[in-house]
């Protein structure tokens, strides 16, 4: 019978199931950091258990730590205390590798696990994260777990789980120039809404997604999560194998071959069967910028601030009202009058090489506006600093005014000093929009990384198509 | 993990869409390295005035009057009634902590989001979920009757006022209403399949060596 994608990468982790579907699925790779770890591993010491399998363990500490000034080391001491506690936990359980804080291969999870190859086509990954779902680029069955799994898997390599229902999320045509897979997937959840995807896996294909880079089918499969998703997938072509090859994990020679004679297989048979599908017209869609505290409260640059009197449906409209109201703004404003007082580039949705890159090609001779009290580009990794070093990206963005910081999380979530103040309004370039995500009462815009670095240049929203 | 049976309690009603685990407990509470503790700083942002920080006197902090939890009527509640979407984002497992920790042993809302609903079941807290009309129905009920409570008995799947007058039935996946009722701890379950992980992971490993 035709098989999804999804349907193969279960098929192949069952390790036995429940007469009402249970399944006992096997976990190829785990992703540790320091949050959702602590409780996990105290409960392994307090039942006397040992890792199942320690090789499949990568960790990293990247959600507390600093962006500047590490040579000072982590100053809010109850921060230190759960980055020094993952570093204890490392010590005596043990893990395949360990990018702790200071590491020059430090960075988001989400970023280091792809960048190393301890991202696999055909693995099953998990991490106590929502945010795991970007793994998924790879043909990976890559999902978030809370703690209380996190230390199941630990314990027993697996997690007792039913099968989701399958979804295509099909991307006809081609994106048009400066609009970017951010603006693409926030178009997609803008379309089905944040519980669209609840209990399903998404599959993006479609012309449009063929024709993105890994990095841009990341930031997609990242954002399934913001889609209800808890995981996103996309289909293994000669890009997918591009992308790992010569990866520190990655499998060399003989096993390469064998390797990559069986992830050519993880594609949707051609007519494999979807319990749904959305199809999306890329090829019309203009840069999206949200306007309210859920990601699907999104609109085109080209859009107005909604009016919720104009919506029908009560509960809708009361969210509308509310929304509106902690984010300052006044229906039928267009997008591009709203002003802004701090930039956010980074976060596991768009702080690789190649969104680097696109902000400082619009960056590039330019000044941060004079409103902009704060922009502040935050790499992925230690890795990913390196390289946009070398390419002298560092040094655009401080000409133009940004500031330039070291890996972490940082103003996606706010755990360390990098947030909004009160009524602060940002451009950000991370996933969530959520009251006080980036710092109590402040207010975020989500955007692509081009789209904030113009943001940043204008001090307002702009159409990146349009700056000159 | 404490076996759910029967459970009578006051319901408070929490209405708004898409209630996601930021807002159920705020990330500066996630540098806990601990499980227990978070009840003070449920709904952090909604529940008081100032601004929350770990290690504060809870006691001593301005309350949000006008936060339905915050209300005189609603203390003590233990049943959260709650709108479409609930636990969404972030899969933060301190979000059912702080909920169980407050003192709730059960929600009822037309929905939830996976990761969140999956955690609840894990810490004990029960997620129902009704039909929209039914969850529409509690909230006039609630507000309506001071001192609203509802009694969930997970045997028979019914969610019923005291007296009996009004029940829903609702649905469960069987192995974890077994888990539920019985307080089953996860993994001790799980390994008592440790050879079947075993011989599938040998396998596994021997087909996809770069593993
Ligand atoms: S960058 Fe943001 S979304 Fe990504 S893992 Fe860190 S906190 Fe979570």
């Amino acid at each position: 019978m035709a098989r999804t994608l999804y349907d193969k990468l279960w098929d192949s982790h069952v390790v036995r199931e429940e007469p009402d579907g249970t399944a006992l699925l096997y976990i190829d790779r785990h992703l540790v950091h320091e949050v959702t770890s602590p409780q996990a591993y105290e409960g392994l010491k307090l039942a006397g258990r040992k890792p199942w399998r320690v090789a499949s363990v990568v960790a990293t500490a990247d959600h507390n730590t600093p962006t500047k000034d590490w040579d000072k080391g982590i100053a809010d001491p109850i921060s230190r205390t759960q980055v020094e506690t993952l570093d204890a936990n490392i010590r005596e359980f043990g893990a395949k590798a360990y990018f702790p804080f200071l590491d020059r291969r430090q960075g988001i999870v989400h970023v280091i696990g792809p960048e190393q190859g301890a991202t696999l086509p055909g693995m099953t990954v998990v991490c106590g994260d929502s945010h795991t779902s970007t793994h998924g680029a790879f043909a990976a069955l890559a999902f978030g777990i809370g703690t209380s799994e996190v230390e199941h898997v630990l314990a027993t390599q697996c997690l007792m789980m039913k099968k989701a229902r399958s979804m295509l999320v099909r991307c006809d045509g081609r994106l048009p120039a400066g609009v970017t897979s951010k603006d693409l997937v926030l178009a997609v959840i803008g379309k089905i809404g944040t519980a669209g995807g609840t209990g399903y896996a998404i599959e993006f294909g479609g012309d449009a997604v063929r024709a993105l880079s890994m990095e841009a089918r990341m930031t997609m499969c990242n954002m399934a999560i913001e889609a209800g998703a808890r995981s996103g997938l996309v289909g293994v072509d000669e890009r997918t194998l591009d992308y790992v090859r010569g990866r520190t994990f990655a499998p060399t020679g003989e096993r390469w071959d064998r390797a990559e004679a069986q992830w050519r297989t993880l594609v949707s048979d051609p007519d494999a069967v979807f319990d749904a599908t959305v199809v999306i017209d890329a090829a019309t869609l203009a840069p999206q910028v949200t306007w309210g505290t859920s990601p699907e409260m999104v609109t085109s640059v080209e859009g107005c601030v909604p009016d919720p009197e104009k919506e029908r449906d009560s509960t809708r409209r009361d969210d509308m009202v509310r929304a509106l109201a902690y984010m300052g703004l006044v229906p039928n404003t267009p997008m591009t009058a709203v002003h802004i007082d701090k930039v956010f580039i980074g976060s596991c949705t768009n702080s690789r090489i190649e969104d680097l890159r696109a902000a400082a090609a619009v960056a590039r001779g330019r000044r941060v506006a004079r409103n902009v009290k704060l922009a502040m580009v935050v790499p992925g990794s230690g890795l990913v600093k390196k390289q946009a070093e070398a390419e002298g990206l560092d040094a655009i963005f401080r000409d133009a005014g940004f500031e330039w910081r070291e890996p972490g999380c940082s103003m996606c979530l706010a755990m360390n000093d990098d947030r909004l103040e009160p009524g602060e309004r940002c451009a950000s370039t991370s996933n969530r929009n959520f009251e006080g995500r980036q710092g109590a009462g402040g207010r975020t815009h989500l955007v692509s990384p081009a789209m904030a670095a113009a943001a940043a240049i204008a001090g307002h929203f702009v159409d990146v198509r349009r700056l000159h | 993990m404490q076996p759910f049976r029967v459970h009578t309690g006051l319901v408070v009603p929490l209405d708004r869409a898409n209630v996601d685990t930021d807002a159920i407990i705020p990330k500066q509470f996630l540098k806990s390295i601990k499980r227990s503790g978070f009840g003070p700083n449920l709904f952090d942002e909604w529940r008081y005035l100032d601004h929350g920080e770990p290690g504060m006197n809870n006691a001593k902090r301005p309350l949000n009057v006008d936060f339905v939890l915050n209300a005189p009527r609603y203390q003590g509640a233990s049943i959260l009634l709650a709108r479409r979407n609930f636990g969404c984002g972030s899969s933060r497992e301190h979000a059912p902590w702080a909920l169980y920790d407050y003192g709730f042993r059960a929600l009822i809302a037309p929905s939830y989001a996976d990761i969140f609903h999956n955690n609840c079941y894990k810490n004990g807290l029960l997620p129902i979920v009704l039909q929209e009309s039914e969850v529409d129905r509690l909230f006039a009920d609630t507000a309506a009757f001071p001192g609203f409570k509802l009694t969930i008995d997970l045997e028979r799947q019914t969610v019923a006022t005291v007296d009996g007058a009004l029940a829903y039935g609702f649905a469960i996946d069987p192995s974890r209403k077994h888990r539920l009722l019985n307080g089953l701890d996860d993994i001790g379950l799980t390994l008592q399949h440790a050879e079947a992980i075993r011989a599938f992971e040998a396998k596994r490993l021997a087909d996809n060596p770069w593993l």
